[in-house]
């Protein structure tokens, strides 16, 4: 008998590297979703906008990668600017992911800003869509960044999204004309019809408005601090 | 045999199903016609003896009408019937066609480790291009299944039913007998499935809640009282319709290989006791099966004889099986239907007297929305199930219920410092001498961390791959489970059941393991305890010993959980067992079986949804001798 359990666990221990063969590995995934891919109404022309991310990774950690951005389509075409992202994202709570990386705003005719990113992400109660990020710049600049976005299902496949962003600065940044404290807020409202989950195109109206030093070096320089968009796109991932 | 073009298209896989059977059987001198005649339209053939050649391979099948890649045996879906003898020595030939390692894994059979089929585990797994001989003892009888262990490939139809005859006369002797295997078939890819899953986990609900329910519910229930009832939900952000990760959105769900449109078809004469092997080897669909105007009485579940029980509806999870007797009196034809649980779709087939006669197929029911019970918050808390037949849950008014009890509910953004052991003791379903079994601990094994109850929460349920915990996890072995709770007809559950012939075995465990099943719904994470099989370590048992399993559902989600290699013995209570290969825990359920660890090896222990399996909802279990385990270590 004795002789018997001696067999069968050699045979375990000779089996043992087999343990590698079970699929413990994690497998990795990959989404690139373009939230927003639009044309904007606005009043020096149309206007191209996008908002895209993707990521790369397993269940915890993840690699992301965004950009956000506008383009004047009329009169020969102009970026007005947009910045791209990089971060990683690393799940610490069942709803909430953090997100350490860089943040690079790319201006066409000013210079341009690098940022480090230090962010929270996530589902929020009442499934509120959530981030907030502190990007630290160069020469002690700041900025926060709070995001949150909500969907409301009027059939399974036609859907409202409001959604708001709002940015603050640390100390005012001259040369770009943004001043101290809240600069501005972007809010949105978007009626999508899934055509399939993957492909969804939609209507809506966005609406910008710059507060505070910002506002008032915008109006000194004669431009409107305020911006009301309608706006029509596609939102696709795969 | 009407001919829809769905069921022209059919053929091509029919076909060489049919000629893979004429050649199997060839040696017993049973014309395909008779084979015809004895198995009724089934999708497979049915192979018998104690030698099989086996072929897995890629072939294209049209089950919607669209020509799609499938993985399958024998050209045939679902796989031939295996029929064995009791007491034979099997020898089955398996040849690997594919371009990828396969393997065949016997569910619930009990054989040496070595030919269980799980690669990594038993084996390396079949090479593309090599045969692996599986060679073991027949040392039961009854409904059993086999399917692929490998990756996805029993989703792309790697699958068949096994049907053993005792070496002494059936004790349920019948004039008919039918192999019934229920399947879920996508014409996706299965990798491209979990990955959808991963991506955004919802992706085929298709039942979510929209505003007009809300102004439904503020009419009918008051404005406040809908804000408080969404309160719960909003705040633990889950869904109410969250009763199927794959669903009718993307399946088509067979039986025997046939869809719906393609109405398989079994023949009785008026009179006949007509055997029914229900085998449930989808890959994530549990069903409801009923037989309108048709009563059943089980007599055997995963393949061990019970005491017959009369029902009509029953929830057949996945990777069980139930066999079922019918005598259908009357000349006239009768559906069965098997509607999925979250109500998106149903396999349908037809027993008549008659090729020529079919019989109406009901409706589906309204998809059931998850309820307090389903969360584990002891929302039936006091309530005697026995008694359910009375209540009507589905209709429950939630506003009626006490919420000030949920307050102690735990969710994610509290604190659980205090409060994992706070009111957790569940009283009223203590199992016989529960209190005298020593937890397993194990100090190198996270799993087996000291433990004060079983409905404790350890430390490792606490992060980013735990969206909720069960506070109250309650007995439900008599609970019908959801949307079958209001019938007017009698369900089948566990507690309705035993194994004939009293407890095989002991009813006193030696120790008890917990385990807690674990998830976050919308990272797509499973496990147990909050621990995926890639950061687990095995769990051992001592050969001999006989061990308890208790099992607690800490999330929304019905899993059907599977001990390779040594049975499941469920405690009823009252002295009573059920034996099982695989055993269904309703959301917010605490259940728990014992386990005569008999044979050494290494076993695989998982849920049988797949890709709940994929995602890490695994152990690998070791049953070695004490002494040995020792002397390795040291």
């Amino acid at each position: 008998m004795k002789q018997t359990h001696l067999i069968t666990a050699a045979a375990l221990l000779a089996l043992s590297p087999l343990v590698q063969a079970v699929d413990k590995h994690e497998p990795a995934f990959s989404r690139v979703i373009v939230d927003e891919f639009e044309a904007r109404d606005a009043d020096e022309g149309t206007v191209a906008a996008w908002e895209a991310a993707a990521w790369y990774g397993g269940d915890l950690n993840k690699l992301y990668l965004s950009t956000e951005g506008e383009r004047l389509m009329d009169n020969g075409g102009e970026t007005e600017g947009f910045e791209t992202r990089v971060a990683w994202n690393r799940a610490f709570a069942p709803f909430w992911d953090w997100q350490l990386g860089a943040r690079r705003d790319w201006q066409p005719d000013d210079p341009n800003r690098d940022w480090a990113s230090f962010g929270v992400q996530g589902l929020a109660p009442y499934l509120f869509e959530s981030e907030a990020t502190l990007f630290v710049g160069e020469e002690g600049l700041t900025n926060l960044r709070l995001e949150a976005e909500y969907e409301i299902l009027f059939t399974q496949k036609l859907i409202l999204v409001p959604a708001v962003e709002a940015n603050f600065y640390g100390k005012e940044d001259e040369e770009l004309g943004i001043g101290e404290g809240l600069t501005d807020i972007e809010a949105g409202l978007r009626l999508r019809y899934e055509i399939r989950r993957e492909f969804a195109p939609y209507i809506g109206v966005n609406w910008e408005r710059q507060f505070g030093d910002t506002a008032a070096k915008t109006r000194g320089a004669g431009d409107d601090v305020s911006e009301t968009t309608l706006v029509a796109g596609v939102r696709f991932w795969f | 045999m009407t001919t829809s073009p769905l069921m022209g298209r059919r053929r091509f896989v029919q076909g060489l199903a049919l000629g893979t059977g004429a050649l199997g059987i060839g040696g017993l001198g049973m014309s395909p016609a008779k084979l015809l005649a004895s198995q009724g339209q089934t999708g497979a053939a049915t192979l018998s003896g104690n030698t099989f050649n086996l072929a897995i391979g890629g072939a294209d099948v049209n089950i919607t009408g669209t020509t799609r890649p499938a993985t399958l045996i024998n050209g045939s879906l679902p796989a031939p019937t295996l029929r064995w003898r009791e007491g034979d020595t099997v020898t089955l030939n398996v040849t690997n066609y594919l371009p990828e390692t396969s393997s065949i894994h016997w569910h619930g059979l009990l054989l040496p480790f070595q030919m269980d089929g799980v690669p990594g585990l038993s084996f390396d797994g079949i090479a593309p291009g090599e045969t692996f001989t599986y060679r073991f003892p027949v040392k039961q009888n009854g409904t059993y299944w086999y399917h692929s262990h490998s990756r996805f490939q029993e989703q792309s139809g790697v699958y068949g039913a096994i049907v053993i005859d005792p070496a002494e006369a059936d004790p349920q002797p019948v004039d008919r007998d039918y192999v019934m295997v229920l399947s879920d078939w996508s014409d996706e890819k299965p990798e491209q499935i979990y990955a959808t899953l991963k991506k955004l986990s919802h992706y085929y609900n298709f039942n979510e809640r929209t505003i007009f329910d809300t102004l439904r519910d503020f009419r009918e229930k008051g404005v406040m009282q809908t804000l408080k009832d969404r309160h719960m939900w909003n705040t633990m952000r889950m869904s109410q319709s969250d009763l199927a990760d794959v669903t009718g959105y993307t399946y088509t769900y067979l039986l025997n290989g046939r869809s719906p449109n393609a109405n398989w078809t079994g023949l009785f004469k008026p009179g006949e006791r007509v055997k029914l092997r229900f085998v449930n080897a989808s890959a994530m669909t549990f069903f409801d099966i009923r037989i309108p105007g048709l009563d059943m009485t089980v007599v055997a579940m995963d393949g061990q004889p019970v005491k017959p029980v009369r029902f009509h509806e029953c929830r057949l999870g996945v990777a069980e099986t139930i066999d079922v007797i019918v005598t259908p009196e009357k000349k006239q034809a009768f559906t069965v239907f098997a509607q999925s649980i979250d109500r998106s779709g149903f396999a349908r087939g037809t027993l008549t007297p008659d090729p020529a006669m079919s019989a109406a197929v009901p409706e589906m029911d309204p998809p059931p929305l998850l309820g307090h019970t389903e969360m584990g918050m002891g929302g039936m808390a006091g309530m005697n199930h026995g008694d359910m037949e009375g209540m009507n849950h589905g209709a429950m008014d939630h506003g009626k219920m006490d919420h000030g009890a949920m307050k102690g509910m735990q969710h994610d953004d509290m604190g659980h410092g205090g409060m994992k052991h706070a009111g957790m003791q569940h009283k009223g379903m203590q199992h016989d001498g529960d209190h005298k079994v020593p937890f397993a601990f194990v100090a190198d094994n996270p799993d087996l961390a000291p433990r004060t109850s079983a409905v404790q929460h350890l430390d490792s349920e606490y992060g980013p791959g735990v969206d909720m915990r069960a506070m109250a996890p309650a007995a439900m072995l008599d609970d019908p489970g959801i949307g079958l709770r209001e019938r007017d007809w009698k369900v089948l559950t566990y507690a309705d059941m035993e194994t004939a012939g009293g407890p095989p075995d002991s009813l006193t465990p030696d120790r008890e393991i917990v385990l807690h099943l674990t998830g976050n719904m919308s990272r797509y994470m499973w496990s147990f305890n909050g621990i995926k099989f890639a950061d687990s370590v095995p769990l051992e048992l001592y050969h001999g010993e006989r061990a308890r399993i208790t099992l607690v559902n800490d999330t929304m989600m019905t899993h059907p959980i599977h001990l390779h290699g040594l049975w499941s013995d469920l405690e009823l209570g009252g002295g009573r067992l059920l034996r099982k290969h695989t055993i269904t825990v309703k959301p917010g359920e605490k259940l728990s079986y014992l386990v005569r660890a008999d044979a050494t090896g290494r076993w695989a222990y998982h849920c049988h949804l797949l890709y709940h399996m994929e995602a890490g909802m695994f152990r690998e279990v070791r049953v070695v001798d004490n002494a040995t385990t020792k002397e390795a270590r040291s």
